[in-house]
């Protein structure tokens, strides 16, 4: 609790604190200047960063790079999606399944991906997440490739998922958990070994260390969280579809973790609010030159993305200055 | 005689039709160090692999402290008490020096599946990191990123991690190469004093070192182990001499 006082005196420290005030009181924010519509990004916002930090223990602190992060956005999601469509409206039931079934499906693809390096890694966890895809494209019980609408999950006399604040602050409080969990990650035992892994992994062999069974766990837990951003998907917009599980979403995870700062605590949350920022931004933006440009916003977030990769390294995070850890 | 610690039995490896290790049958024993020596080539590093368990040989064994591991995976030989240095050096370079021994010490303090404390904070890692890099004389660069060492001091850090985990048997591959004069000496100043208490099995290009250091010595030539015995043997071996150490050799050391 002292350290935490005392990173509040750096302006990293100042920043991140405002920043995380300001989340935590969106919905009071967004009902007093009635920008109902503010709050349903906020809430993407904060489930995509889950999803982002979740990457980044993978991706950031352990260098694996996996290209199909958003599978677990699918599987969280139609766990939730086919529950309830059985009847199985309760959330105790149906979060705990989602989690579960995406820690299992990590720890298989992991296993087998997991024995691979670099650029085979990318492909073998992107062909396993267009696997889960089509997947679930194939699913016509389930709405194939339209989907389906589904119940939000019902936590009976405890929240009211449809309540826009509620589901909110629900999804704001377990990334603070995600962050919490992923602050004392980085330092712990296994955190060391994951990033020492990443540093040399022949090292770390040559001390003793059983690199891939770390590296699996990782993975594993990478995909369980992954898997409660999906659950948290699926309530917000109270549907489920292939979609939200394409390789296009893949690449926004690992856009949103570079552009943030890989490797850091709060670089996936920068980056995520800083892409769904220029999502909406650039549109009306570039409409203003000229009707009609606002659709090829891309063509305006791409170069900004080169420029981070060539002369940002560190992301949104870097900018705040060196980190001493 | 003492039990080796250490023992190949007709070790075979092929890399196509390159036959890299060749029948190779070397022991060391408790305590000894015993040098590996030959031209760029002979199969120096890939025998060290076959015994690290970062290669599969084609066939023979190797035993290790009572056991065979011919098949045992690489971490699992770490945890025997089978350390190794690089031939590259090979430190995790973002890490501090303090950092990279205290990742050596925790690879042997049970499992790390631990996922919420401070590791930097666990004096039962810490103090004996400390300890180590105080033994091989870096106590003064403890916090300093192990990319901004010296060469010399990063060797030297690769050491203290080897020790780390109180290993019976250092595989050292060229712990000297790329070392200035005066770090090589304080390296071989550090090794003398270890001997005795840890077996090493050395490779190493600088024959100053190595017959300085040597109980014993095996000559792999092309894969073969032409030649073992002690450092008198060895440099009275006339197929030594005609394979690798050159006629001069003897007469220079003399001088």
């Amino acid at each position: 609790m002292s350290s935490l006082l005392a990173s509040l005196r750096t302006p990293r420290g100042l920043l991140t604190a405002v920043l995380l005030l300001a989340l935590a009181i969106l919905p009071l924010l967004t009902q007093a200047f009635d920008q109902r519509y503010l709050l349903s990004i906020g809430t993407r916002i904060v489930i995509w960063a889950i999803a982002a930090i979740s990457l980044n223990m993978i991706l950031g602190y352990g260098g694996l790079v996996s290209f199909g992060h958003a599978m677990f956005f699918g599987i969280g999601g139609y766990a939730v999606g086919i529950l309830a469509h059985h009847g199985m409206a309760s959330g105790w039931i149906q979060w705990p399944a989602g989690i579960a079934a995406a820690a299992l499906w990590a720890a298989l693809i992991g296993a087998l991906s997991l024995r691979t390096r670099g650029l085979y890694f990318i492909m073998i966890t992107l062909a396993f997440a267009q696997l889960v895809y089509y997947l679930g494209a194939g699913l016509e019980a389930y709405g194939g490739d339209d989907g389906l609408t589904i119940s939000r999950s019902r936590f009976a006399g405890l929240l009211d998922l449809r309540d826009k604040a509620s589901f909110y602050w629900l999804c704001f409080a377990l990334l603070c958990a995600t962050l919490w969990f992923c602050s004392r990650f980085a330092h712990s035992r296994f955190g060391l070994v994951i990033r020492g892994a990443k540093s040399n992994d022949l090292r770390m062999t040559a001390l003793g260390f059983p690199v891939f069974r770390y590296r699996l766990a990782a993975f594993i837990l990478s995909g369980a969280f992954g898997g409660l951003a999906g659950i948290l998907l699926a309530n917000e917009g109270a549907y489920i579809s292939p979609a939200m599980m394409s390789w296009v979403k893949s690449g926004d995870l690992i856009v949103i973790v570079v552009l943030g700062g890989m490797g850091t605590l709060f670089g996936p949350l920068y980056g995520a609010i800083a892409f769904f920022a220029l999502e909406e931004s650039l549109p009306p933006l570039l409409d203003l030159g000229r009707r009609g440009w606002g659709e090829y916003w891309q063509i305006a977030f791409g170069p900004m993305l080169v420029l981070v990769a060539l002369y940002a390294r560190g992301g949104i995070d870097s900018l705040f200055g060196r980190r001493h850890d | 005689m003492t039990e080796p610690l250490l023992s190949t039995d007709r070790l075979i490896k092929r890399f196509g039709g390159l036959l890299a290790t060749d029948a190779v049958s070397i022991d060391v024993r408790p305590g000894e160090i015993h040098a590996l020596i030959g031209p760029n080539g002979a199969g120096k590093t890939t025998l060290v692999s076959q015994l690290t368990g970062n290669l599969r040989p084609d066939s023979g064994t190797i035993h290790f402290a009572g056991r065979d591991v011919t098949h045992l995976p690489a971490h699992a030989r770490v945890r025997l008490g089978l350390a190794r240095s690089f031939q590259i050096t090979a430190v995790l370079r973002e890490f501090t020096a303090l950092d990279n021994v205290a990742l050596a010490v925790q690879a042997h303090a049970g499992h790390s599946f631990r996922f919420l404390a401070d590791a930097r904070r666990d004096e039962s890692l810490r103090r004996p990191a400390r300890q180590g890099l105080a033994a091989v004389g870096l106590a003064a660069r403890a916090d300093m990123a192990a990319a901004a060492l010296s060469h010399g001091e990063q060797r030297q850090l690769e050491i203290a991690m080897a020790l780390a985990g109180d290993p019976c048997l250092l595989l050292l591959d060229e712990p000297m190469a790329g070392m200035g004069a005066e770090e090589s000496q304080r390296m071989i100043g550090f090794l003398r004093a270890l001997r005795g208490k840890r077996a090493m099995l050395l490779i190493e290009h600088d024959m100053d070192a190595v017959f300085q250091l040597a109980d014993r010595i095996t000559v792999l030539v092309y894969g073969r182990a032409i030649a073992s015995g002690t450092p008198e043997e060895i440099r009275a071996n006339p197929d030594v001499r005609q394979a690798y150490l050159g006629d001069d050799f003897t007469s220079a050391k003399n001088s």
